[in-house]
């Protein structure tokens, strides 16, 4: 089947970018600078992004909030106008159907940004499970979104908004015109820094990169799927398809915060069960040191020898893992039990037959120092 | 067509070989490096090791990905590189110098002819 393309692809292919299938999508994976260039320029300069391969959808209608309500685990319908809102959308099992944020534009109007390889998915349970309480726009097909992050990312749009967008607090949201494109510019984003997305009309996409491609400060790069899985894991946001699913609730993965349980909404009723019953298993935040020289990843089992040497060994499965570009040594994200997940512990993960030491850490592997 | 150096044999699986004195050294091709992206990490074995031909003798780790490393050919490993250890970004930068990561002594010596020219090479990589 023939790859999906961005409005941008061209612009990839120009700046000598590998591509590869993602998702059904033909995405930059790295720039010729390398992964760990690109992660480095994020952290200490300035990202750019092509995301626009991510799902856009825009509910509306006089009955909208109540559509919002039953749909999202945190306070999303009751949230002012101009706030982005960071949710999960849950089964009535409680296990996870995305994560996603709804940008509230008024009463009647959300606009809502999915992960790209559920956006079908979702666009499903939206139409299931609102009740024909609203109107179900999908508009992912002619938006764009691009990322801007890092420490100079604020004041790089700002400059081309005219001083419109740096007084925007974390989270918030508004319409603007960066470099003489109209955009729903957003202080979000999944790398950790601080910065903006900004949703423009998929036809602008290359004339809103293209001004701030030659307005990048030094330092300044596009930066591909590569550097933005290990930027997002560095500052512990999850991934759904990797460290959320099905089968893990919210409060599991540690996103209890996402999850306002005095509301009702679906799932509510099974995650304050599983809250009062006590979970068994958590996500957990690992290190494995410098000389150790292995990286834990996806699907690898965690295992204590204790208990066998073959499946009865198994206490839990990582999620994410890679190189700790930052921070050192390799990092990454387990299920475990959750007498194994109180930092400071020591796990054994079987990197391909070889036992690695790890050890459980809290919060995030990086942080940022600047406000 | 990625055109490949000349004094260099090559295998299906992306390695190159070059004749050093009565040993061969070993490396990764460029067509490698590009697919694997930013190299993070390299698992070689010891000088004295013996390999089999076809069997894993290494790993490699890339940001995104860990691949095995096939030995070419069968023989004894006469030489390391053990500046990747750590510096593996050598791999990035200079595939065919700097990045190289074993030398072998060949012990079955009709293995060498199984090995591929550059031009079928080439023609391998662009399939």
């Amino acid at each position: 089947m023939e790859r999906k393309r961005t409005p941008l692809w061209p612009v990839h292919k120009q700046l000598g970018a590998r591509l590869i299938d993602f998702g059904g999508w033909d995405m930059p994976v790295s720039y010729p600078a390398g992964t760990i260039k690109e992660h480095r320029a994020v952290r200490e300069a300035v990202g750019l992004f092509d995301v626009s391969h991510m799902g856009e959808v825009v509910l509306r209608g006089p009955r909208v909030r109540e559509a919002v309500e039953r749909l999202t685990t945190n306070a999303v319908a009751s949230a002012p106008a101009g706030k982005a809102v960071y949710t999960l959308l849950c089964r009535p099992d409680g296990g996870v159907v995305d994560d996603c944020i709804f940008y509230k534009r008024s009463d009647e109007e959300f606009f809502v940004i999915v992960n790209a390889s559920n956006t079908a998915k979702d666009l499903d349970w939206f139409r299931d499970h609102t009740h024909s309480l609203c109107e179900i726009d999908d508009v992912s097909d002619y938006t764009a979104l691009i990322a801007v992050q890092g420490p100079k990312a604020v004041e790089l749009v700002d400059q081309l908004a005219g001083g419109a967008l740096a007084g925007l607090p974390s989270f918030g949201f508004t319409n603007a015109v960066v470099a003489g494109v109209e955009c729903l510019a957003a202080r979000t984003g999944y790398t950790g820094e601080d910065g903006f997305e900004l949703a423009c009309a998929g036809d602008e996409a290359v004339a809103l990169w293209t001004a701030l491609m030659d307005n990048l400060p030094p330092g300044g790069l596009p930066i591909g799927l590569g550097a933005r899985d290990t930027l997002r894991l560095e500052s512990r946001l999850p991934l759904y398809g990797n460290d959320l699913d099905d089968d893990h609730t919210p409060l599991e993965a540690g996103l209890g915060w996402a999850v306002k349980l005095d509301r009702e909404f679906i799932g509510a009723q099974a995650l304050r069960d599983q809250k009062q019953r006590g979970l068994t298993r958590q996500l957990a935040g690992f290190k494995i040191a410098e000389d150790a020289r292995a990286i834990a990843r996806h699907g690898y089992a965690v295992v204590d020898r204790s208990l066998g040497t073959s499946e009865a060994a198994v206490i839990g499965t990582v999620t994410s893992g890679g190189p700790g570009i930052c921070v050192g040594g390799s990092i990454g994200l387990a299920y475990v039990p959750v007498a194994r997940a109180r930092p400071g512990t020591e796990l054994t993960i079987d990197c391909r037959g070889k036992d690695t030491p790890a050890t459980v850490v809290s919060g995030k592997f990086y942080k940022r120092t600047q406000p | 067509m990625t055109s490949f150096p000349n004094d260099l044999r090559y295998t299906h699986d992306h390695e190159w070989l070059r004749a050093a004195g009565s040993a061969w050294r070993v490396g990764i091709t460029q067509f490698a490096v590009d697919q694997l992206g930013d190299i993070t990490l390299v698992d070689l074995p010891r000088e004295g090791d013996l390999v089999t031909k076809g069997q894993r003798f290494g790993t490699i780790e890339s940001v995104k990905s860990v691949s095995d490393l096939y030995a070419p050919v069968s023989g004894k490993v006469t030489a390391v590189n053990a500046s990747l250890k750590d510096s593996p970004e050598q791999i990035n930068n200079e595939p065919y110098g700097a990045g190289w990561m074993i030398e072998l002594e060949p012990t079955e010596k009709a293995e060498l002819s199984e090995l591929l020219t550059p031009d079928a090479y080439a023609q391998h990589t662009a399939a």
